[in-house]
């Protein structure tokens, strides 16, 4: 059901508003943590990494603040149906994006334990892994501004190419590890980055089902291309 | 101590809440088809509800709209207006109660009303609730009288506080007890519905949650009409809700669904404050 109009009370809509810019600001954080802290592990750079971890704490700060408007929102307006779930939505997806940011962060940590790390064949595969994660990530959250139903469908659907990902690099970490002994603490390090990545699409999915909720009033049925993973 | 998950009991769903009544059940009260007219002008075009005896229904909707015009269907208060015109069926257990043959005093006593300004008589405390069962004679005695007077009252949450004083003036009490006295006499004649016309909309908070606390307690024993302006008291209070909008009724369902999930537009706009 579409939004028709705005509300009698403005300021009603500037706050809903609001809320919904911290989500997309959020949301713009996370992804260029994720990019970030890829190129950083790919380039080894330090510095770039340590930049990161520090950024995590905008995005703590910004959860915070999303959820201290929220609960003011709920507290002073009252808001119903769609509103409400609106506003649910936005209070669950900030502290998703925020665990996001997290992934982020923790890859971002690795990337001065892993040297010599471009020898390793696996790690062509970790960026177009990233790539697809957040695009999902990006795309969720358009969906989330644009209360695109549809455009949250088609998100979850690319989760499985994110899961196979994780299940080819797995094996060929397996296989590295197996070749050579030497090779196990870089590889474990990697496995761990690929596990983030594939948590990202997770996440990405499961922002995708609070915004089909928020949108139709709806659970998403049973979503397809839901896989196992290790 | 971990829990020990085999010992943990979920808690019961609301009954009236998550349950839909079964189909065959017979509903209380059903309306069908219901139009009212106000000389020419058509107050509410083609009504058709049922309501259950053992939940509360709500009517919202904006000013105008129909809702308190429906409610005064439902005992035939429209009836003392000369120009209102009532088409429809309209049935208290089966019985059509538009018919001539049906006794206006008598569907009053089964259908008792509560009205938006509390409207004690006059009289005492006790006579306010007595008058109800002497009228219709449902004492034989005054001992008996005495026990319908006080239970009554306990149920209407009022018995405490007017205990010591119920030969003083109804009309001496606050306006929520004065409420809970209109409340108190309507029950009195062992009514099988309660219709209230914005009962709190003169109350303070306080007052309100008493009120709202009652009607909590008397469902179950009595089907309840509510009409109100208050949104989140129809969505406190109700388990289904109907949304009336320019005569007519737009959305009927569970109230739990209507505030979170609206099917229709117009409810949507309503109830999210984007009407008008």
């Amino acid at each position: 059901m579409q939004q028709a109009s705005g509300h009698t009370l403005k300021a009603f809509d500037e706050d809903i508003e609001r809320l919904r810019a911290l989500i997309s600001q959020m949301g713009g954080l996370a992804e260029h943590s994720i990019d970030e802290a890829m190129r950083c592990l790919i380039q080894r750079d330090l510095e770039g990494a340590a930049l990161i971890v520090q950024d995590d704490k905008k995005l703590d700060a910004l959860e915070i603040e999303t959820e201290k408007r929220a609960v003011q929102l709920i507290a002073l307006r009252a808001p119903m149906a769609a509103d409400l779930r609106d506003v649910v939505a936005a209070l669950k997806i900030s502290g998703v994006v925020e665990r996001i940011g997290d992934y982020a962060k923790n890859i971002a940590k690795r990337v001065p334990l892993l040297e010599n790390v471009g020898k390793i064949e696996p790690l062509s595969l970790l960026p177009e892994m990233a790539r697809i994660s957040n695009e999902m990530v990006h795309d969720v959250l358009d969906a989330f501004v644009e209360r695109d139903a549809e455009a949250a469908v088609r998100v979850c659907e690319r989760d499985q190419a994110v899961d196979d990902f994780y299940d080819s690099i797995f094996r060929a970490l397996l296989t590295h590890m197996m070749e050579n002994p030497h090779n196990i603490g870089q590889s474990a390090h990697l496995l761990f980055v690929a596990k983030n990545l594939e948590r990202v699409g997770d996440h990405a999915t499961n922002i995708a089902e609070m915004v089909y909720y928020a949108a139709t009033g709806q659970h998403m049925a049973d979503r397809p291309g839901k896989s196992s993973s290790y | 101590m971990t829990p020990n998950h085999s010992t943990i009991t979920l808690p019961k769903p609301e009954v009236a809440d998550a349950v839909e009544p079964p189909v065959e059940r017979n509903p209380k009260m059903s309306a069908e088809s219901v139009s009212v007219f106000y000389g020419d002008k058509q107050a509410l075009k083609d009504v058709s509800i049922k309501i259950y005896d053992d939940r509360v229904t709500a009517f919202i909707g904006p000013s105008g709209c129909g809702k308190s015009t429906f409610l005064r269907c439902l005992n035939r208060m429209n009836d003392t207006i000369p120009s209102a015109r009532v088409t429809g069926k309209i049935e208290l257990d089966g019985k059509d109660i538009t018919s001539t043959a049906m006794d206006v005093v008598q569907l009053r006593a089964r259908v008792g009303m509560v009205f938006q300004k509390p409207n004690p008589f006059p009289k005492s405390i006790f006579e306010n609730v007595a008058y109800g069962p002497r009228i219709h004679g449902l004492s034989s005695s005054k001992s008996e009288l005495d026990g319908i007077v006080e239970s009554s009252l306990k149920r209407a949450g009022l018995w405490d506080e007017v205990k010591d004083r119920l030969s003083e003036s109804g009309t001496a009490l606050s306006g929520g007890q004065q409420q809970r006295l209109c409340i108190a006499r309507a029950i009195a004649v062992d009514p099988e519905v309660i219709l209230m016309d914005e009962p709190c909309s003169a109350l303070d908070p306080i007052a309100t949650a008493k009120i709202e606390e009652l009607i909590h307690e008397l469902r179950g024993r009595y089907a309840i009409a509510i009409v109100t302006h208050n949104m989140q008291q129809a969505a406190r209070v109700s388990q289904r809700t109907a949304f009336f909008h320019l005569g007519e009724m737009v959305e009927y369902g569970k109230t739990s669904e209507i505030f979170t999930n609206p099917r229709e537009q117009r409810t949507q706009d309503y109830i999210t404050g984007r009407y008008g």
